[in-house]
């Protein structure tokens, strides 16, 4: 088994926010734990979630109208206890965090090299020259062309791509123990993803950092996941190695999302099986679901899904699933 | 940049023309005879006529216009009518005054009005931004010359604290000068304090929720520097703007303050040149606000290069 140690521990995380009409339970009782060096995904589809679990980590939701409670424990500290001048002094230092946007994420009327060299000035007490040579060494880093110059130039003149790696300088730039990536490749050309993807593969192993990526492009999961938690409105539904998961699913949304990607050239050899779906939507988060989150969706719902909630169970090494009918031996896995 | 600025410094060539055209009109079109006023009540009609040729005021409209125009691309804004001093020795005597409570009252309001606004955008919702908001309610209904009269009344007469009106050259040194233009600087400053205040809160609001603040709170970066540097500097060419547009709101205001607070300055002569009917004062004296007016919005124009790099001409 893995004997890497924990370095950060999520439990019974709830994120909620008040709203006009009632409480949004955006997270719902998550639990679960990253060891050094390892990179665990996230997946989900939209509002699942997910983003809000990143944001919960680095204490980012505006408090009010979020409130976040449950324990977040990294290096052994609860960061929930922590008061806001520690918590400054562990973002971007020991815990950074990239965004999906990297065409807003930038300040537009910083430089790069301001925006790398901040962290540092503020985080590893480097002058402003001293600041501005390291810059330039992560840009080079990150694979950025002609860094001298770049790094005196602002965001507005590099492309989506490029900007993006300059948020990975920016989050790197303190060798930081955990990154946070919130869909990093989202909003990018599948070329460039597949380069991002390469750059934050080849520095995690260069930093040794662990990573937290959040995504819903499944695609991204196999290519850099060790672990999988999949999240289903607020809670998780299942947790798993990620060869285990592609192989036998236990979850029924997992089932379905696996089902829904579509695969290359299946049109051109002739076996044309219709993509398939999950049909309905995802519950309001507002009121409370007694039974399972997604029974109303759930191909093979009872009425037990419906009135008692399942508990996350062992269903294989290392393999958690909320569900009443995963089978340990994965006999549900179509 | 070079090329831009002879661009614009020459764009506002035509901009003067029409300004001048229009300042020339005014006074043509007005109601009012000098020529009369200075004859006084017991001139023959004869008198009036012999007064009004000596000024040139017989001649065609669009003679007078060109003569005039010509004189003043000389230098020469023509001779007061009342005073028959040049216009611009009047002018150049009453420059210092409004100057200086122009400068004072921008650079007040500027260092009050713009905390304002962050502090209220960032507590959006509290009481500190219901106190901004309502003080900027207030400063834009209650006229300068109430605003003047209260701080004279309560200061200056009450508690005694500054003198009540009248100006001193800066020349008889700087406590004396500032000391004249605290209360008078404070009375026009209150509506320009309002106003960019709100554009302030505003546009702070937006860009607060940004998601390069975001970005910044990741990083680690404290309260002050992400308000005063990474949003601030954002907010910045709205708020300028406003600055700049709020300087035709001072040198309106100006006039009413200059006569609350007994200030012998461009704003005195003014009133005093419109009620004597002295169009040539009267020209000048607008001809150079417009001319101000103008200049303030190039400078504004170059200082947004200063701030968004993303502006470049």
């Amino acid at each position: 088994m893995d004997n890497r140690p924990v370095l950060l521990e999520v439990e019974n995380l709830q994120t909620h926010f008040r709203t006009m009409d009632g409480v949004n339970r955006a997270v719902d009782g998550v639990s679960f734990h990253v060891r050094s060096g390892e990179t665990l995904a996230i997946v989900g589809e939209s509002g699942c979630g997910k983003s809000v679990t990143a944001m919960s980590i680095l204490r980012l939701i505006p408090e009010p109208p979020g409130k976040i409670a449950g324990s977040i424990r990294f290096q052994g500290r609860d960061l929930l206890g922590l008061s806001d001048k520690e918590m400054r002094d562990i973002r971007g230092n020991e815990i950074s965090m990239i965004f999906q946007e990297p065409m807003t994420s930038l300040n537009p009327v910083l430089t790069n090299g301001q925006q790398i060299g901040e962290t540092l000035r503020l985080h590893q007490g480097l002058s402003k020259s001293q600041a501005e040579e390291r810059a330039v060494e992560m840009l080079r880093l990150v694979g950025i062309p002609e860094p001298g110059r770049r790094v005196r130039e602002y965001p507005h003149q590099l492309s989506g791509g490029m900007r993006q790696r300059v948020m990975i300088a920016i989050a790197l730039a303190c060798n930081p123990k955990l990154l946070i990536a919130d869909e990093p490749t989202t909003a990018l050309d599948v070329t460039i993803q597949a380069q991002i993807l390469d750059l934050m593969r080849d520095l995690k192993t260069r930093v040794g950092a662990a990573i937290v990526i959040i995504t819903h492009d499944l695609g991204v999961v196999a290519e850099v996941a060790e672990r999988v938690v999949v999240m289903y409105a607020g809670r998780k539904v299942e947790e798993a190695p990620v060869a285990d998961l592609f192989r036998t699913p236990r979850h029924p949304y997992t089932q379905g999302l696996l089902g829904s990607v579509p695969k290359l050239g299946s049109s051109l050899t002739g076996q044309t099986s219709r993509l398939s779906e999950i049909p309905g939507l995802v519950p309001s988060l507002k009121q409370k679901i007694p039974g399972c989150v997604f029974a109303s969706r759930c191909p093979k719902a009872s009425d037990l899904c419906r009135a008692v909630p399942p508990g996350l169970a062992l269903k294989a090494p290392g393999h958690f699933a909320a569900c009443h009918y995963a089978e340990a031996e994965g006999s549900v896995a179509a | 940049m070079w090329a831009y600025i002879v661009r614009r410094v020459l764009a506002t060539i035509p901009v003067m023309a029409v300004v001048a055209l229009f300042v020339f009109s005014l006074l043509y079109i007005a109601p009012g005879d000098p020529a009369a006023v200075i004859a006084g009540d017991q001139a023959t009609p004869e008198d009036v006529e012999r007064i009004r040729a000596s000024l040139g005021l017989d001649r065609p409209y669009l003679v007078r216009f060109a003569d005039w125009l010509w004189d003043i691309l000389n230098g020469d804004l023509g001779t007061s009518i009342f005073t028959n001093l040049p216009v611009s020795t009047m002018i150049a005597q009453r420059i210092e005054p409004t100057l200086s409570l122009m400068v004072v009252t921008i650079l007040l309001a500027v260092s009050i009005a713009v905390p304002m606004g962050v502090v209220a955008a960032w507590k959006q919702g509290t009481m500190a931004d219901r106190a901004v908001m309502g003080f900027a309610v207030l400063g834009f209904s209650v006229p300068v010359f109430v605003v003047g009269y209260v701080l004279a009344y309560v200061f200056a007469l009450e508690l005694d604290w500054l003198p009540v009106q009248g100006y001193t050259p800066i020349s008889q040194g700087f406590l004396p000068w500032i000391e004249n233009l605290i209360l008078p600087a404070i009375a026009l400053g209150t509506v320009y304090i309002a106003l960019i205040a709100r554009i302030t809160r505003a546009t702070m609001l937006e860009v607060l929720s940004q998601d390069y603040i975001r970005t910044a709170r990741a990083k680690g970066v404290g309260q002050r520097a992400i308000l005063f540097l990474h949003a601030l500097k954002n907010a910045a060419v709205p708020i300028v703007t406003v600055i700049g547009i709020g300087i035709a709101l001072l040198i309106g205001g100006a006039v009413v303050t200059e006569s609350v607070f007994a200030i012998p300055g461009l704003g005195r002569l003014t009133v005093d040149a419109i009620l004597r009917r002295d169009y040539p004062v009267i020209q000048g004296v607008v001809l150079l606000f417009s001319f101000v007016y103008v200049l303030v919005n190039l400078v504004i124009d170059l200082l947004y290069t200063l701030f968004d790099p993303r502006i470049r001409y």
